[in-house]
């Protein structure tokens, strides 16, 4: 029974997984968007999915949110549940399916937001067990000032947990939200190495931060191979 | 107090001056009706109690019925689902009356879940470190009814037996009776290896009600006992 799980995520798929990782306004959705623009438009067999989309959970999740119902715990679990359901449903099936699957966020952005709150790095590590390393991590660093100033630059509202309001950091939910990600930061810097990521410049200009992209995409993987095999 | 593994971060344990019993069984072994009386005993005694079961969190229990209704949710979804709920309740409910000093009984625990998950499949080792969050119970009590009796009891209050606990999903028979007696069968097992490792202690639900019930009465007051020297 361990053999059937175990297998999946170690065995080799005729897919091929691409995360990008980063802090909220380090420029990762933009560049993992035209990244899929590219590929799409080279005919390849491309699908997308970013953190927290998953219909099932959804409702759960934002009533958790709204009503203040989550703990660091029950926060990292439901989030877990989320990622399991694009996981199990449509990654994976995928990748067996032969497509480039692209994730905006991926177990990291897990093993970052849920060990500031507290939850154990190891029950994380092991939470996330069932899921296999992508074959290509892109982190987009950017430093902590620059990203702050893309997201907060017109005063958006930012929301009770975006702001990390639960850790008690502030009261008022800028600064907590300052200091909630200069710790999410750190966690993404203590990580790189033992993750594999590839580090990109965040602050580069974004025709050259795609352009390095799609280079060492196309240097990762015999794109060829990932094309449509019928008339699209 | 102390819990099976990493925890929850931020909780005193040296707090829960409450304590954690816990009822195990198959559905059908008489579970709710002895939870009911030994709720009627403690009560009696003077000890405030409270109530807790799988699938009732605010959080996710509607989710979770809904998912289940249409078949949708894949393998792991499904019992983070479970542990979410689990979680939720652990964190809201069973550790506030820990701390505020109550009995809690629980109709079902981690043992229930672990077990129907890896019966389909799933890692022994994740599950386990899954449920590390959960507290050790100060007393886990296994009904244990034998599967033709469960059969009868689940037949008797539903005329139906239910899909879930007949383990349709997993095609195991297309007969429906078979399908329950094999299913059952491998839960028991399971809950069988959990026995040593976990420290049940088994009670034999195949008797009348009230035989039950002074057992288990017996082996509370006997724990309850036992902690408060």
């Amino acid at each position: 029974m361990s053999d059937t799980k175990k297998m999946s995520v170690t065995e080799e798929l005729p897919g091929k997984l691409i995360a990008v990782e980063g802090l909220d306004g380090s420029g990762k959705s933009t560049q993992v968007y035209l990244l899929k623009r590219w590929l799409e438009m080279r005919g390849i067999k491309v699908f997308f999915s970013e953190w927290n989309s998953s219909v099932i959970v959804k409702k759960a999740t934002s009533k958790g949110k709204k009503r203040q119902l989550l703990t660091p715990t029950t926060f990292s679990l439901i989030h877990c549940t989320d990622f399991a359901d694009r996981y199990e449903r449509q990654m994976l099936p995928l990748l067996r399916a032969g497509y480039l699957v692209l994730c905006d966020r991926y177990i990291y952005t897990a093993f970052a937001r849920d060990a500031v709150r507290g939850c154990s790095r190891l029950w994380l590590r092991n939470l996330y067990g069932f899921v296999r390393q992508p074959d290509l991590t892109f982190f987009f660093n950017t430093p902590l000032e620059v990203a702050l100033n893309r997201i907060l630059s017109g005063r958006p509202q930012l929301k009770h947990f975006e702001a990390g309001m639960d850790l008690g950091l502030s009261a008022d939910p800028y600064e907590s939200f300052r200091l909630f990600q200069e710790r999410i930061y750190q966690e993404y810097l203590a990580m790189r190495d033992e993750s594999g990521f590839v580090t990109i410049d965040g602050t580069a200009p974004i025709e050259e931060q795609q352009e390095q992209v799609r280079d060492i995409v196309a240097r990762t993987f015999d794109l060829p191979r990932f094309r449509w095999r019928t008339q699209v | 107090m102390k819990f099976y593994g990493e925890g929850i971060a931020g909780v005193n344990l040296a707090e829960l001056s409450g304590k954690l019993i816990v009822i195990e069984g198959a559905d059908g072994s008489g579970r709710s009706t002895q939870i009911d009386l030994l709720r009627d005993y403690l009560e009696n005694t003077g000890r405030a109690i409270t109530n807790v079961g799988l699938v009732r969190s605010t959080l996710v229990s509607n989710e979770l019925n809904e998912a289940k209704q249409g078949n949708v949710l894949s393998e792991i979804t499904r019992s983070l689902f479970y542990a979410t709920d689990f979680a939720d309740q652990l964190e809201n409910i069973i550790i506030p009356s820990l701390r505020a000093g109550f009995i809690v009984l629980a109709d079902r625990y981690i043992y229930t879940l672990m077990a129907r998950e890896i019966v389909r499949g799933a890692d022994r080792d994740w599950v386990r470190s899954l449920y590390g969050i959960a507290l050790v119970p100060q007393l886990i009590i296994y009904l244990k009814v034998s599967p033709g009796q469960l059969v009868e009891r689940n037949l008797r209050k539903n005329a139906t037996l239910d899909y879930w606990e007949s383990g349709r999903d997993l095609g195991i028979s297309r007969d429906v009776f078979k399908s329950f007696m094999r299913y059952q069968r491998l839960i028991q097992r399971e809950f069988s290896m959990m026995q040593t490792e976990f420290g049940f202690h088994v009670v034999n639900g195949n008797r009348a009600i009230r035989s039950v019930s002074r057992e288990i009465c017996a082996k509370v007051e006997e724990i309850l006992n036992g902690e408060e020297k």
